[in-house]
This record gives C-alpha cells, sequence and structure tokens, in this order.
C-alpha cells in the first residue's frame, strides 16, 4: 500500500515534468441560460483572452467583483478584445436567480451554469470568486482567488500584458 | 481489493500518459494533446483555548487540523484525478468519525465521441437533484460521492444518457468508508432544439427529462406492536421533468415519486414520497422577477436506511428560502427543508433603477425584494394498524397549518461617488426552531428584525475600507445582537478585518458577551494565506443549499488554499 501511495505522489511530479507550464481548459458539459450545452474545452475568442470567473448568487465578493467588471467591460474589450465567461457555481438552492438576477444588473458577460461544480472542481477552484485568465492559446496563465476592491486594477495589468 | 485495483489502474494510466508525452513527434503528428495538471490544496488548521464564558468547546488535542490536495491529470480524452484527505482531527463542527490521512477519492475518466465513463469516485446529479445528487462541499465535510460506474453518452446533439452503478461514500477513516447499499440510477434529458434543427431558432425552447434511481440495501424483518414488518432490499425512484424558455419567460418543473421506503427519517413507514419543484422567471434588462413552489412528502432518499442528517444522502433537497450572506442573518436562524414534509413559496423581484433616472442617480440603483414562507403539510391523522405502516394520510398539495419559516427581505445597492457606496438590507423573520432546531435556547416561533449597513470608501485605486453595521432584534431566544465590521484592503495582496458580536439583549447578563474576532489575510495569484484569532460564537455555516452547525470556540485559526 505504501508503495502505492509513494507511486501515486510521484506521478505528479514525473509528469510535470513533460506537462506544459501552463495548463488548458478541462472539458466538461454546461449549459448556458438559454439551455444550450457548451463544452468548456472549446471555449475560444478567435486568438484573444478569455476570463472565467466562478461566482454565485450568494457570495458578496463574487458579485462585487464582476459588477465592477461590467463597468469597466466595454474599455477592456476594446483595448484586448478580452470575453468575460461568468460560471455561476449555485446550486438548485438558487440557480433559478441567476438569469433574473444577471438580466436586472445588465451584465454582458457569457454565463455558464455549473451547477454540481463538475467545472470549478475540475479548474481547482476551492471557493469563490476565482478568476483565471486564459490566453490567446486557450492556456491559463494568471488566477487570482478572493476579490478586494481594486483587484480589478491587477487584472487590467495582467490583460494588457497580453497584448504586449 | 477494489480500491487497491482501481489505485493501480490510475497510476498504470499517468505513467502511460507520462511515456506517451516523451515522445510526443514519434508518431509524426506535432499536434499530440498537451498534458494538464490541474488541482488544489486547503490546510484548515485550528487551535483551541478553553472559554466557558462562550461554551467553547475544547478537544482532547487543543488543536485540529483538516487537509486536502487535488490532483486531476488530463491527456487527451483520458482524465485520472485522485484526492488525499487528512484530519488530525477533524474540526470542530466536521463530522468527528473523519479521521487520518488517506484517499478521498480516486477516479480515471473517457471521454470520446459523445461517450463519457467514469470509474471510481465521481459526482453527479439528475434534473433538480430530488431523485439523484452527489457532490463535495469541502468547507461543510460533505462528500457522497458514488464509488462505481457512470456512464454518460451523446448519441445526438441534444440529447443526453446517463447512467450510474455504486456504492456512495459515508466516512473516511484513513480511506474511503462507503455505504453498503447499492445505488443504481438512470437518467435522459432532451432539449428538443438541438436535437432538431428545424427548432434550432424558435423563440420556444423545450427541455425533456426523466429519471429512476434505485437503491439496493439488504433488507430484514422488524416487529412493532406485534406486528412484523419486513424492509425492502429495494427502493425505487422516479422523476419527470419540463423546461420552456419563451423570450423572456422560463418554466423549470419536476415531479418525484419514490415507492416503499422505510426508513430513520420517516420512522420507518411504508407511504410513497413525492417531490414537487417549480419555478417561473421572468427577466428583461434591469429586471428580474422568479416564482417558486416546492412541495416535499417523505423525500428523504438515502443508501443506508438507518442513516440520519447529512449521512449517505442520494438526493438533494435545498431550502426554498434566500441564503442569506451577512452575518446574523446566516448564521443565527438558517432555514433547512424538512425532508419529511413541508410545503413552500417563494418569489424575488431585482430592479435597477437607470443611471440619470431620479432614484437611479449618476451610478444607477440596485432594488431587491424576496419573500417565502413554509409551512407543514395539509395531512391527517389515520391511527391504529394504517399508522404503523403509513404514518399519515396527505390531503392535499396545499399549507398545512404549522408556519416553519417566513422570510421577507429587501435589499438596496447604491454606488453613491467613484469612493463611496452603499448596501442597505432589512430582513424580517418568523422561524420555527421546533421544527428547525437551530438553538437549544428556544423552542417556538423566532420573530426577528435584522438591519444590514454596508459601507465602502475606496479613497485610492487599491485601498478600501468597509465597515458592516448589523442589528437583530427579537424578543425570543437569545434576544438582541449587533455587529460591527471593520476592514482594510490594499489591493491585490492583503486584507485586515476585525469583527465584534456583541448579544447585549440575553436575559441572562451572563452571556452578553463581545465575541471579538480578527483576521489578516495575504493573496499572490491562486495562493491565499489567512490567520485569525479570537472568539467565534456558536452558528450555522451555509454554503449552497447545504448547513452545518459549527460551535462556539476561542483560539488561533490558519486556512492555506492553493490552486495550480
Amino acid at each position: 500500500m505504501k508503495k502505492i501511495l509513494l507511486l501515486l505522489l510521484a506521478a505528479p511530479l514525473v509528469l510535470s515534468m513533460n506537462t506544459t507550464q501552463v495548463a488548458s481548459i478541462p472539458s466538461i458539459m454546461l449549459k448556458d441560460l438559454d439551455g444550450n450545452s457548451v463544452d468548456t474545452g472549446k471555449l475560444s475568442n478567435d486568438g484573444k483572452p478569455i476570463l472565467i470567473c466562478f461566482w454565485a448568487t450568494w457570495c458578496s465578493p463574487c458579485k462585487k467583483e464582476l459588477n465592477v467588471y461590467a463597468e469597466q467591460y466595454a474599455d477592456w474589450q476594446e483595448e484586448t478584445g478580452v470575453k468575460i465567461y461568468a460560471v455561476t457555481i449555485d446550486d438548485q438552492r438558487s440557480v433559478n436567480s441567476v438569469k433574473p438576477y444577471v438580466n436586472s444588473v445588465a451584465w454582458d458577460f457569457d454565463i455558464l451554469l455549473d451547477v454540481n461544480k463538475t467545472f470549478s472542481q475540475a479548474m481547482g477552484v476551492v471557493s469563490p470568486p476565482h478568476t483565471f485568465l486564459i490566453d490567446g492559446s486557450g492556456n491559463v496563465i494568471w488566477q487570482h482567488v478572493g476579490y478586494n476592491a481594486g483587484d480589478e486594477e491587477e487584472v487590467h495589468e495582467q490583460l494588457l500584458k497580453l497584448k504586449h | 481489493m477494489k480500491n487497491s485495483l482501481l489505485i493501480s489502474f490510475f497510476s498504470l494510466f499517468v505513467f502511460a500518459a507520462a511515456i506517451a508525452q516523451e515522445s510526443p513527434g514519434s508518431s509524426g503528428e506535432n499536434s499530440a494533446p498537451k498534458g494538464q495538471l490541474h488541482g488544489n490544496f486547503q490546510v484548515l488548521f485550528q487551535q483551541y483555548s478553553p472559554d466557558s464564558l462562550i461554551g467553547a468547546q475544547v478537544p482532547d488535542a487543543e488543536a485540529a487540523l483538516n487537509s486536502f490536495g487535488n490532483f486531476t491529470y488530463n491527456y487527451g480524452n483520458l482524465t485520472a484525478g485522485v484526492r488525499f484527505e487528512s484530519y488530525h482531527n477533524a474540526i470542530l463542527g466536521f463530522p468527528n468519525r473523519f479521521k487520518g490521512s488517506g484517499i478521498g477519492s480516486r477516479y480515471v475518466r473517457y471521454n470520446n465521441d459523445g461517450l463519457d465513463i467514469t470509474v471510481g469516485n465521481f459526482y453527479e446529479q439528475f434534473g433538480t437533484g430530488m431523485a439523484l445528487r452527489t457532490y463535495w462541499e469541502p468547507n461543510l465535510g460533505i462528500d457522497n460521492a458514488l464509488d462505481g460506474v457512470r456512464i454518460i453518452y451523446r448519441p445526438y446533439q441534444g440529447i443526453s444518457l446517463k447512467g450510474v452503478y455504486g456504492q456512495q461514500r459515508l466516512d473516511f477513516d484513513s480511506k474511503i468508508i462507503n455505504t453498503e447499499g447499492l445505488v443504481r440510477g438512470g437518467d435522459a434529458e432532451i432539449f428538443m432544439n438541438e436535437l432538431i434543427p428545424k427548432l434550432a431558432d424558435k423563440d420556444l425552447k423545450v427541455t425533456l427529462g426523466g429519471s429512476f434511481v434505485s437503491k439496493y440495501q439488504a433488507g430484514t424483518t422488524v416487529e412493532r406492536d406485534s406486528n412484523i414488518f419486513t424492509l425492502p432490499n429495494n427502493v425505487g425512484a422516479t422523476g419527470a421533468r419540463l423546461g420552456l424558455i419563451y423570450k423572456n419567460l422560463q418554466f423549470t418543473g419536476e415531479y418525484v415519486t419514490k415507492i416503499n421506503d422505510p426508513n430513520a427519517d420517516n420512522n420507518y413507514i411504508y407511504k410513497n414520497g413525492q417531490g414537487i419543484f417549480t419555478n417561473l422567471t421572468y427577466s428583461q434588462k434591469g429586471l428580474g422577477i422568479t416564482l417558486n413552489a416546492k412541495y416535499v412528502d417523505n423525500m428523504a432518499f438515502r443508501s443506508d436506511r438507518d442513516a440520519l442528517l447529512f449521512d449517505a444522502p442520494i438526493n438533494f433537497l435545498p431550502a426554498i428560502t434566500r441564503q442569506h450572506t451577512y452575518n446574523l442573518a446566516a448564521t443565527l436562524y438558517p432555514y433547512a427543508t424538512v425532508l419529511n414534509g413541508e410545503c413552500g413559496v417563494s418569489g424575488e423581484i431585482f430592479y435597477m433603477f437607470k443611471k440619470d433616472s431620479p432614484l437611479g442617480g449618476k451610478y444607477g440603483t440596485y432594488l431587491s425584494l424576496n419573500a417565502a414562507a413554509v409551512n407543514s403539510l395539509d395531512t391527517s391523522h389515520v391511527g391504529g394498524r394504517e399508522e404503523l405502516i403509513n404514518g399519515y394520510q396527505t390531503n392535499s398539495f396545499f399549507f398545512g397549518k404549522t408556519k416553519y419559516v417566513r422570510d421577507v427581505n429587501l435589499e438596496i445597492r447604491k454606488k453613491i461617488s467613484k469612493e463611496w457606496s452603499l448596501t442597505y438590507v432589512h430582513y424580517y423573520f418568523e422561524f420555527n426552531t421546533l421544527v428547525t432546531p437551530v438553538t437549544q435556547d428556544f423552542k417556538g416561533l423566532v420573530y426577528t428584525h435584522i438591519d444590514v449597513a454596508d459601507i465602502q470608501y475606496k479613497f485610492r485605486p487599491k485601498h478600501a475600507i468597509r465597515m458592516e453595521l448589523q442589528s437583530l432584534m427579537t424578543d425570543q431566544d437569545k434576544g438582541n445582537w449587533v455587529t460591527g465590521l471593520l476592514e482594510y484592503t490594499f489591493s491585490p495582496h492583503w486584507s485586515v478585518a476585525v469583527i465584534d458580536q456583541y448579544n447585549y439583549g440575553n436575559v441572562d447578563e451572563d452571556k452578553r458577551v463581545h465575541y471579538l474576532y480578527g483576521n489578516v489575510g495575504y493573496s499572490k495569484g491562486a495562493n491565499r494565506f489567512m490567520i485569525g484569532y479570537g472568539k467565534r460564537r456558536a452558528g450555522i455555516f451555509c454554503i449552497g443549499g447545504v448547513c452545518r452547525a459549527v460551535p462556539a470556540s476561542n483560539g488561533i485559526e490558519i486556512n492555506i488554499t492553493s490552486s495550480f
């Protein structure tokens, strides 16, 4: 048993030698707000960056973060062409409030429903908010956990780095 | 033996993938898939000091440590995952049976051309979860994963077929401990507008679904009041659901029935269970409305008929009330579904007053109004042998006489200037602590008003101060509370917060205690460190639709999370 455990512990290290240093997006089937199936492994933005933001209607910092991003979104899109996917991990208790909430605050993001946290767990999310920046080749190049007022400045800086 | 086989299989896969990666060009293909490693860690340490004033519990070891590490490796169509867990011993509030270090989850998954097969531990949800939902919530110590096989097949665009078969995780003692029962289930869902190309652009979008879940647990016989009862080997639940979207309107509905399931929750009666959930929403830019109705009658469904509380649930029945976020409203009187039976309705309106309108001002004003009411079922006493067998008679799908909860809340959020923003929330609860026993100090209906003001002052682009003032007023239970929070954040790395909760209205003057707690947080990228010290009062901690009681404590807390 100990050998097996050692083997398992060593496996990721061995793999990391061969694995690209940046991870890509796992393939999980989610639904959008219109009921369409979306394969997260195929999220794309014509070679431009993508932000994936995990949030929930019961998470105050998440809503603050995305409300701030919503204010900046048009400028960010103009500068960098970024596309935001706001992936909610609301479970059945609150998932039916997602669409009315999103429409009421007029977020212009693409919303995906991760009702059983399959995608968030595949991405290594522990608690929301958790933001991933994906480059034009589909690689995760930066991520951030939590939200403090002003964090959008760093997101903007990271987006501009990709531009250059 | 089964564990060893699975682990060996996992090891074989990851090493095979590693070898394959060493020579990506050996087949002459430069587009060989890249390996991807995702995962996360969490270490949660709590030191406990005695504090008889707040009734703080101190385990023998005076400290506890929960930790886990997830590794998920993807290579082309193959995925393998393993989670190591460690409890030395479990943090208070988690199941105290969790102990030791070992593997808490492991699986391999193959996904290609519409076929998706998982062997090992997996999480799945059928429809709204009333028939089946397995999930992992590490911050609450909940993991009811199935351990077996899952097959998902999508033969055509718009059709999804699922089958699951396995045992269910119950416990952790240096390894996974499953219940004895077997869970088998199938689910089919058709999204008509994806299946039929002609319907793709129609305004009306239709989703149909159905599921069947069966549990096997060796039956036995029991004697009650000189009657011999046979506990069934197999129990089944069947569900049907419908989803409609038409322009700005959306409807979701599911009906699930369960037969022949005497268990510890329902006092071993044989009455059929049934659950109904419906939701109707309307939304347009600036406005959202949602209405819900829920009916649950004898719907506790577990892979072990003798299990209770958080153990081995096959299905998921979340509360219809809103999950609150501010401390006093969220942790003193949170409502949870009464699995044996309840009838509830709720509604919510979200509205944004436009910018430059009289009530919107320069930045707009956000308002939400939410209300929920839940009562007992409309039932009759039956008596005699019939009561032993079926317990009670259900008369209608409407409210019974006993009030379980009333929850009305209004939230107003306003950005006043670039520097200042304000959120105000008012809550009114009527909460039956006989039905949802969140307190030992009062049995009956608690009537309470809660006010919250959350003020943020962002005085420099990356520097902000936030203050929360909360007041809870009630003549019942522990009486009035007030909470103050002061937080300073220096983006993107630092946060410092101090919170004081004061139970100034407790009729017992000795219990008019200040719960003072402070913490410092540091975040960099996907790493987050938090150290806190002070008194935490007993309360109910909720994430999503699930809540767990956490006892009072006094001491140091360290929380480290990392993702990669």
